[in-house]
């Protein structure tokens, strides 16, 4: 299966700042990608690069098989910018029957457009009395013309409430089952978490990992912790028994260990047998995750 | 094309939100029925029909008006696209930048046409209300309502240019006037300066017709006047206007927008959103 975006050793640099370096990527049709990384990873950058929007200085970057910003690469992508803005003297209406227009489409489509991220209300207001949230919600419709094979979504999910959040995922969802390949970023793990097939790390312009969540965890073979909560009377006798674990000041021990050996700590707590009152597993969070491939390089 | 046409309707709807399409009309409505009025005396010395000389002085109006209107609906074109944070949304749509030039040019233009023709269409009206004669110089306001719509396409394009190359909108204003004193205002003033001191040298004989003619703004004051056959009525730095053949009037304004149009794409192209 050919790719929809294809990436390899792209390389970019402002001035004397390379803004990435040497980052391969491939998203096949149907596929959901994150992009994760602290500001100025070099995110904004790279879908800029996509959509032709600037120039990159080596690699290569072919979108549906055709160079970045060609006619024929722009006829088949869509792209949310992060912020979305619009004129303002013009109705959400006005700005999609323009948008819908430019894609060759029939203008009449765009209450259908603005029903479908839920604006339809405010469809003959002038968007510069729109809230942020509502913006972002005409950025979307605009992404829905004309069954995009490419969607590039920069911090797609910013000022939207938690409920649109999840609306705006199903959306997603729906366009990734019909074949559309996205590309988005986001600050917010645990959306990404749930709703994309892989995960990209990019740290200072450079890809540091790339994987499903789950391969991605094991990479990084990052610590489970362990807290007990000993039954009454019997702190000391734990405390004795873990001589390794931290006190964390309501009354609960707090024990760190590799996957590897969570296993066998789970047996060696479980034979204390009444010592015990209570026991909580906490795999390492996204955030942990996150921060251990974003690090990595001494940031 | 539809591209270009959905750009301008969007352009147009917005310079109507934004009350520009009914500044530019009533200005233009005002100021020539001033001049309509005031220019309606000494009509019976100089033998011509009295819409002729509204024509005149209609002409040294358009030359100041009509490229401070272009250049100030003109000079947000590309700088507030980039402040305002739309341009990337845009430019990776299927329309090329010509495209969008070209039909924001469409927009300003269709409204400088709507406030030149309303505005002198009242002024003829005006005159021919009072003379039936001034009938006579219909054609003569037809030659000066789309010459100063090209006139104006002109300073549109250049405004295009200096929007694109100041890429805010503060500056692009700043820049804009600054060329409307330059060109309109100044550059008159220089020739004449030249004149008083050649006193009819080779100076006057051979580089103002060359100075007159690559000057817009000027070229179009020579090709109306010298076309309607005023000059006398006009007098001033419109008496050079004799020595210039028309087709070399004509050619400079038919021209100069596609210059100026070249202008602004080859700025336009050089942002980088």
């Amino acid at each position: 299966m050919t790719s929809t975006l294809q990436i390899s050793r792209l390389t970019k640099r402002f001035d004397t700042v390379e803004a990435l370096g040497d980052v391969s990527l491939a998203l096949e049709q149907g596929k959901r990608v994150a992009l994760l990384g602290h500001n100025g990873a070099g995110k904004s950058t790279m879908m800029k690069i996509v959509l032709g929007l600037i120039p990159f200085d080596s690699g290569s970057v072919s979108v549906c098989g055709a160079a970045p910003g060609s006619a024929e690469a722009r006829a088949q992508v869509a792209y949310l910018p992060e912020n979305a803005s619009f004129h303002p003297a013009l109705t959400g209406e006005e700005q999609i029957r323009y948008y819908l227009a430019l894609r060759g489409q029939d203008p009449k489509l765009a209450m259908g457009l603005l029903e479908k991220v839920g604006l339809a209300h405010a469809a003959r207001r002038r968007i510069g009395g729109y809230s942020k949230g509502m913006r972002q919600r005409v950025g979307l419709a605009q992404t829905l013309i004309g069954r995009p094979r490419l969607l590039v979504l920069d911090e797609p999910t910013s000022g939207l409430d938690p409920v649109s959040r999840r609306d705006f995922y199903d959306l997603l969802d729906g366009l990734a089952a019909a074949g559309t390949a996205i590309l988005l970023s986001s600050h917010v793990l645990t959306e990404v978490e749930a709703r994309t097939d892989r995960i990209v790390i990019l740290s200072g312009g450079r890809l540091v990992a790339e994987g499903t969540l789950a391969a991605l965890r094991g990479q990084a073979a990052l610590p489970v912790v362990v807290l007990i909560t000993p039954a009454a009377g019997e702190e000391a006798a734990i405390a004795q028994a873990f001589p390794e674990a931290v006190c964390t000041g309501d009354g609960r021990l707090r024990l760190s260990c590799e996957q590897a050996r969570k296993l066998p700590l789970l047996s060696q707590i479980a034979a204390l047998g009444a010592q015990v009152a209570d026991l909580d597993v906490i795999p390492p969070s996204l955030e942990d995750i996150y921060s251990h491939f974003s690090r990595r390089d001494g940031q | 094309m539809n591209r270009v046409l959905a750009t301008a309707l969007c352009e147009f709807r917005v310079a109507f939100r934004n009350r520009w399409v009914v500044i530019a009309t009533a200005m233009m409505a005002l100021f020539a029925l001033v001049l309509a009025a005031a220019g309606a005396a000494p009509t019976g010395d100089i033998g011509v029909d009295r819409l002729s000389v509204v024509v005149a002085s209609l002409t040294s109006l358009s030359v100041y008006l009509v490229p401070l209107l272009a250049l100030l609906m003109s000079f947000d074109a590309v700088a507030g696209e980039v402040e305002r944070g739309t341009l990337p949304l845009l430019l990776t749509y299927p329309v090329s930048r010509f495209q969008i030039l070209l039909g924001k040019l469409l927009a300003h233009i269709a409204i400088l046409g709507l406030a030149t023709g309303l505005g002198y269409g009242l002024a003829a009206l005006a005159a021919i209300l009072a003379d039936r004669g001034a009938l006579a110089g219909l054609p003569s306001l037809w030659r000066l309502v789309w010459s100063s719509v090209l006139l104006g396409a002109t300073f549109l394009g250049t405004g295009y240019a200096l929007s694109a190359l100041a890429r805010r909108t503060s500056s692009a204003a700043g820049l804009a006037i600054g060329l409307w004193l330059v060109v309109v205002v100044l550059y008159d003033l220089a020739l004449l300066a030249l004149i008083v001191s050649d006193a009819g040298g080779p100076l006057t004989t051979r580089v103002l017709p060359v100075a007159l003619l690559s000057n817009p703004a000027d070229a179009f004051r020579i090709f109306n006047l010298s076309a309607a056959e005023a000059v006398a009525a006009a007098g001033g730095i419109g008496g050079a206007a004799a020595a210039i053949p028309l087709w070399q009037s004509a050619a400079s304004i038919l021209l100069w927008p596609a210059a100026a149009l070249s202008l602004a794409w080859a700025a336009f192209r050089k942002v980088t959103p």
